[in-house]
C-alpha cells in the first residue's frame, strides 16, 4: 500500500498510483515507485503538455528529427551540415542556488546537444526575475549570472545572445532558461538508441552522488511552497569535468563501437537509459552494483534516481568497447559497464544477482496523459480594460522628460552590457555580431553561411492575452532576426508556466499553444525541441505565462549585414510599417504601462499576415545591401528604438514629424510591425522599387546629436548616458 | 616551419589558435597533447588560452606540472620561442618562465570585451607593430590581474620588456582603461632573453576581419618571420 507522504515527495497522485496498481496489477515496490515517479513527473512525462504539443507544427523540409524523439532538434542548413538546439529551463534549482542552479541548467542543455553529436557551438539564455531594488532578488540574479559564466566559460562556449527582464511576478520563481546550439555533419547525428539485444550499456563521467534525488519530480513538478527546505535537491556543477565529457564524446561519436548517446539529465540513469530502450524497442538490464558512487553505502533506489551531473550514458556494440575505453582513459574519465539492452520490454534493476524490479517499460513510460480542456470547462478569462489618465495627455515637456527618463533607466530598458561582459562571447571565432543588438550572427568556417539567433519573449503581452502573446513572441523573435537579413528556419521554445491544474494556468497554456499554432503554420517554421516547466507558483502568486523563443535564422557571408544604429551622419532614416507613432492599445502590457501602474492590462492588437509580409521586405531590403541600419520597435516604444539607434554610434535624428498632444501612447506605444531603417540616400530609389505597395515612408536623417522631432526636442547627451549605465543596482 | 599548440584538459584556444594559423595565415601546425613526452620538433610553441585543469588550486597551477612542460622549459631554456596567451600566460607565471603572478580581476568577475593596447614593438613577437601602435584585441578572463614587486617591475620596465599595456583607443593609460587592475596596466611581457611571450589577451580571435579586427595576427606574422630567418 502505499503512503500519502511518499507519493506527495515523488508528486505522484493517488489516482496516478491507481492507475500504476492497474496496469502493473499489481502494487509496485519501493524501487519501482520511485522508477515511476521519475517517468511519470512534469519534467519527463511532460503529463499537461504532450496532447497540445501535438497540435504544433514541428518539422519543415529542413528538419532531421522528429521533435521529442530525441536529445534535441537537428535541421540541415547545406554543405552537408546540420544545427543542433534546444532551450531547457532551470528555474526551480536556480531559486534554492542561483549559482549552481544556474551554472548546472547551461551543463544539462550542452549535453543535450553532445549526445547527439554535435560540437556546441553557442549559448543563448533568457532569464527572468523580480525587481533589482529587493535584495534577496538581486542576489539571486547575481548568483545566476555568476553561475552561467562560471560554467559556460569554462567549457569554452560562446554565450552570443540573449536577454534579462524584471517583472514583480517573478517574485518567488526566477525563470532560468538556456540555449544552446551545437553543429554537427549531417551523417554524423548520434540517436539516443541501441541497435539490437546484447548492445552494453556504459556510464561515463562523474561518479554517482546523493545529489539531486527526486530533482524531476521534487523539484520541477511541485509547486514552490512545498520544495524550499528540499536543498539536497540541487546539483553541483563540475564545468572542467563537462569540457572533458564533450571532448571525450565527440572524439568517440565516430568509432565503430559507438551505437547512440543519451545525457543522464533529470531523473538520473532511471530515465536515460529506460527512453533510451523505449526508442529501440529494446528491454534494458542494470546492475547497480557496477555504478561507480561517490559516497559509500548508496541504495539502488539512490543510484538510480541520483541527478548528479556530467554523466553520459553509451550504447556500445559488445567486443568492440576498447577503443572506447581507450579515449575515456586518454581524456582521464571514468567509465563503467553497468547494464546491457535485452530482447523485450522489461527494465530490471539488479544489485549484483538480485533482482530488485522488473517492470515493462510501456508502462512505464507512458506517463498519464492530462485534457486540459476538461479543466477550464467553466473558466472565463478576466479582463482589465485599460485607459489612460488625463495628466498623461497633458503636453508639457517637463512632464514628459519626467516619463522618458524613468523609461530608459528601466532595468528592462537598459544597456545589459555588465552581464554580457561575464560571458565569454568570442571563443571559437565565429561571432560575427556580439551579444547586445538584435540577434547574435555566427559564421560557419568552410561555408558562406551566417546563422542568427534571437532567444525572446514577452511575458506580459502573454498575460493580457496569451493567444495574441504567443504570436507576437514568435513573431518578434522572427523579426530580431528578419532586421538584420536572416531568415528564420527553426525554432526551439522554452515554456514557462503557472500551475496546469488550475483553470487559469490550463486557459494560458491551451491559449498559447493556440498562438503558437498559427504563428508556426503562417511563418511556415518548425519547433524543433522544446522544454516544458510548468508549477512556477508559490506564495499565493504564479508567474506571468513566460513562453521563450529561440528562433534560428541564415543567411549569406556576402551580404552586409545591417548595424542595430545610426551610421552615418546625413543618411536617411525611413519606417517600415503603417504608422510612426504608438496606439493607446499599444501601451496594453507595455513598459510605460509598468511604470504608471505595476500592472500589464488591456487589449492586444497583432495583424501576423502583415508582420510575415513586413519581415520578408526587411530581408529583401539587407539581400539587395540597401541598408546601413535596421532595428524593430519593441520594449519602451518608437523613442526607445531611436535612443538606442543613436546610441550605437553615438549619433542623433531629425525627424519631420510633430509629437501628437497625446504623447504617451505615441512614444512609448508598443505597436507591432514597425522597423526603423537607415540608408544612403543615393539609394531611395532602389529602396522605393523593392518596398513598391508596402507600408513605407522616409521620415528623417540622421545628425549628429539629439532627436528632433517638429514641436520638441530630447537631448541625447543624458539619455544615452542613462542608457548605458546600465542596471539601477551592480548585477 | 612548425607550431606545436599544447592541449592540456580544459584548454579551449587550441582549436581557434589552430584555426588563425592553419586556414588564415596559413603556416603547418599541430597539438601536442600535454601527456606526450616530446614536442616533435616544432619551432615554435603555443600555449593556448582555456581553463587548464578546471583552473583547480590556482590557474595555471596543476599545468605547470604536468609531462610537457618539462619539455617546454627545457626548449625555452635553450631560446626556443614560446607564447602563452591567457591560461598559458599563467602556466608561463606558475612555471617559472615569466615573472610575477596572475590574480583576481579587480571587480572579481569574468571579463570579456575588446581591449585596446599599447605596444612596445622591441620584441620579437611584435616587431611588425609600429612603436606605441594601439591595437585592439579581446581578452576573456577572470584572473588576468598581473602584479610584481617593486623590484622586479622596476626592473621589466628598465628593460623595456612590457610588449602591451591596456590603454585608451588613443593611447591614454589611465586606471579608467585597465580592465583588470594589472600594476602598471602590464598585458603582455617577454622573458629576460625575449624568446617568451606571455599576454591576456587573445590574439587569435582577432586575427579576421569578419569576427570585428585582425589587429592579432601580427604577433603570429612578426614571431613567424623572425624564426623564419633564422632555421
Amino acid at each position: 500500500m502505499y503512503n500519502l507522504e511518499t507519493l506527495k515527495e515523488l508528486a505522484l497522485t493517488v489516482p496516478e498510483y491507481n492507475s500504476i496498481v492497474d496496469k502493473l496489477e499489481r502494487e509496485p515496490n519501493e524501487l519501482e515507485l520511485g522508477l515511476f515517479g521519475a517517468l511519470w513527473s512534469e519534467h519527463c512525462g511532460y503529463k499537461h503538455t504532450k496532447k497540445l504539443l501535438r497540435n504544433i507544427k514541428s518539422t519543415s523540409k529542413l528538419t532531421i528529427t522528429n521533435a521529442g524523439e530525441e536529445n534535441a532538434g537537428a535541421i540541415n542548413i547545406g554543405d552537408g551540415k546540420a544545427i543542433v538546439m534546444k532551450i531547457e529551463s532551470h528555474n526551480h534549482p536556480s531559486a534554492i542556488e542561483p549559482y549552481e542552479g544556474a551554472a548546472t541548467g547551461i551543463g544539462g542543455i550542452v549535453r543535450d546537444i553532445f549526445a547527439m553529436g554535435a560540437r556546441p557551438i553557442a549559448l543563448l539564455n533568457s532569464l527572468r526575475f523580480s525587481n533589482l531594488e529587493n535584495v534577496k532578488n538581486l542576489e539571486i540574479a547575481k548568483g545566476v549570472v555568476r553561475g552561467i559564466s562560471g560554467y559556460g566559460n569554462c567549457l569554452g562556449i560562446p554565450n552570443i545572445g540573449g536577454e534579462c527582464f524584471f517583472d514583480s511576478c517573478y517574485e518567488s520563481n526566477p525563470l532560468v532558461n538556456a540555449m544552446c546550439v551545437g553543429i554537427v555533419d549531417t551523417d554524423k547525428i548520434l540517436s539516443a538508441k541501441a541497435e539490437k539485444p546484447g548492445d552494453l550499456l556504459l556510464l561515463v563521467g562523474a561518479e554517482t552522488g546523493r545529489d539531486g534525488i527526486h530533482g524531476a519530480s521534487g523539484l520541477a513538478s511541485q509547486n514552490f511552497e512545498e520544495t524550499t527546505e528540499l536543498r539536497s535537491a540541487v546539483q553541483v556543477g563540475n564545468p572542467f569535468l563537462e569540457k572533458l565529457l564533450i571532448e571525450a564524446c565527440l572524439e568517440i561519436s565516430s568509432l565503430k563501437g559507438l551505437v547512440g548517446m543519451q545525457d543522464c539529465g533529470a531523473a538520473g540513469i532511471t530515465s536515460a537509459a529506460i527512453e533510451m530502450a523505449k526508442r529501440s524497442n529494446l528491454g534494458i538490464s542494470i546492475d547497480v552494483s557496477k555504478v561507480p558512487t561517490r559516497e559509500k553505502m548508496m541504495t539502488p533506489y539512490e543510484i538510480m534516481l541520483s541527478e548528479s551531473q556530467e554523466r553520459m550514458l553509451l550504447a556500445v556494440t559488445p567486443n568492440e568497447e576498447k577503443e572506447i575505453f581507450e579515449v575515456f582513459d586518454k581524456w582521464d574519465l571514468k567509465c563503467a559497464i553497468i547494464g546491457e539492452f535485452i530482447e523485450g520490454n522489461d527494465a530490471s534493476v539488479y544489485n549484483k544477482n538480485n533482482l530488485l524490479s522488473k517492470t515493462p517499460i510501456n508502462i512505464l513510460t507512458e506517463a498519464p496523459e492530462y485534457d486540459l480542456e476538461k479543466i477550464i470547462v467553466d473558466f472565463k478569462p478576466k479582463k482589465h480594460s485599460f485607459t489612460l489618465e488625463k495628466k498623461y495627455i497633458s503636453f508639457e515637456k517637463q512632464i514628459i522628460d519626467k516619463y522618458l527618463n524613468k523609461i530608459i533607466n528601466s532595468n528592462n530598458i537598459v544597456s545589459k552590457k555588465s552581464i554580457f561582459q561575464k560571458y565569454d562571447h568570442h571563443v571559437q571565432t565565429n561571432t560575427v555580431i556580439e551579444p547586445g543588438q538584435d540577434a547574435a550572427v555566427i559564421r560557419i568556417k568552410g561555408t558562406e553561411k551566417m546563422l542568427l539567433f534571437s532567444c525572446d519573449g514577452n511575458s506580459r503581452y502573454c498575460h493580457v492575452d496569451p493567444k495574441t502573446g504567443a504570436e507576437i513572441s514568435i513573431a518578434e523573435a522572427c523579426r530580431n532576426v528578419s532586421v538584420m537579413g536572416g531568415n528564420p528556419i527553426a525554432i526551439t521554445d522554452g515554456l514557462n508556466f503557472g500551475d496546469p491544474t488550475t483553470p487559469r494556468g490550463a486557459y494560458e497554456l491551451i491559449e498559447t499553444f493556440k498562438g503558437f499554432s498559427t504563428a508556426c503554420e503562417k511563418f511556415d517554421i518548425p519547433i524543433i525541441s522544446g522544454n516544458a516547466s510548468l508549477f512556477n507558483e508559490g506564495h499565493d502568486s504564479s508567474i506571468y505565462p513566460t513562453p521563450i523563443i529561440g528562433v534560428m535564422g541564415i543567411m549569406n557571408k556576402k551580404n552586409k549585414i545591417p548595424s542595430l544604429g545610426f551610421d552615418k551622419i546625413g543618411d536617411s532614416v525611413g519606417l517600415l510599417g503603417k504608422k510612426f507613432w504608438g496606439s493607446t492599445k499599444g501601451l496594453s502590457g507595455s513598459e510605460f504601462q509598468n511604470i504608471i501602474s505595476n500592472n500589464s492590462k488591456g487589449e492586444l492588437s497583432f495583424d501576423i499576415d502583415y508582420e510575415i509580409v513586413l519581415q520578408k521586405q526587411i530581408r529583401t531590403l539587407v539581400d539587395n545591401n540597401l541598408l546601413e541600419s535596421a532595428h524593430d520597435t519593441s520594449l519602451g516604444g518608437i523613442i526607445v528604438a531611436l535612443i538606442k539607434a543613436c546610441n550605437f554610434n553615438n549619433l542623433g535624428v531629425e525627424i519631420n514629424k510633430l509629437l501628437p498632444e497625446d504623447w504617451a501612447p505615441a512614444m512609448f506605444g508598443e505597436d507591432q510591425s514597425r522597423v526603423i531603417f537607415s540608408f544612403q540616400s543615393k539609394n531611395k530609389g532602389k529602396i522605393s522599387k523593392v518596398l513598391a505597395g508596402f507600408d513605407w515612408e522616409e521620415i528623417g536623417i540622421v545628425t549628429s546629436k539629439d532627436i528632433i522631432f517638429k514641436n520638441i526636442t530630447f537631448e541625447t547627451d543624458n539619455l544615452l548616458k542613462s542608457y548605458n549605465k546600465g542596471f539601477s543596482t551592480k548585477l | 616551419m612548425k607550431i606545436g599548440i599544447v592541449v592540456f584538459p580544459g584548454t579551449w584556444s587550441d582549436r581557434d589558435t589552430f584555426y588563425a594559423l592553419s586556414e588564415v595565415i596559413k603556416i603547418e601546425s599541430e597539438y601536442i597533447w600535454h601527456k606526450d613526452q616530446s614536442l616533435n620538433n616544432c619551432d615554435f610553441i603555443i600555449l593556448p588560452g582555456g581553463f587548464s585543469y578546471g583552473d583547480y588550486l590556482r590557474t595555471g597551477a596543476i599545468a605547470s606540472f604536468s609531462p610537457i612542460m618539462e619539455k617546454v622549459i627545457e626548449f625555452s631554456k635553450q631560446g626556443g620561442a614560446v607564447l602563452g596567451i591567457c591560461n598559458g600566460f599563467q602556466i608561463l607565471c606558475e612555471s617559472n618562465l615569466l615573472p610575477g603572478i596572475l590574480i583576481k580581476n579587480k571587480n572579481l568577475d569574468f571579463i570579456c570585451e575588446r581591449s585596446f593596447l599599447k605596444v612596445n614593438n622591441q620584441s620579437i613577437y611584435s616587431d611588425q607593430y609600429k612603436q606605441n601602435e594601439i591595437i585592439n584585441i579581446p581578452i576573456s578572463h577572470g584572473e588576468g590581474n598581473f602584479q610584481l614587486d617593486k623590484y622586479n617591475l622596476d626592473k621589466l620596465e628598465e628593460e623595456e620588456r612590457i610588449i602591451f599595456r591596456y590603454s585608451s583607443e588613443t593611447g591614454d593609460e589611465t586606471e579608467i582603461y585597465n580592465p583588470n587592475g594589472s600594476v602598471n596596466n602590464i598585458a603582455g611581457i617577454v622573458n629576460s632573453k625575449g624568446n617568451v611571450l606571455g599576454m591576456m589577451p587573445h590574439p587569435e580571435k582577432a586575427s579576421e576581419k569578419i569576427l570585428g579586427g585582425e589587429d592579432g595576427k601580427r604577433i603570429f606574422t612578426s614571431i613567424i618571420e623572425n624564426i623564419s630567418q633564422n632555421v
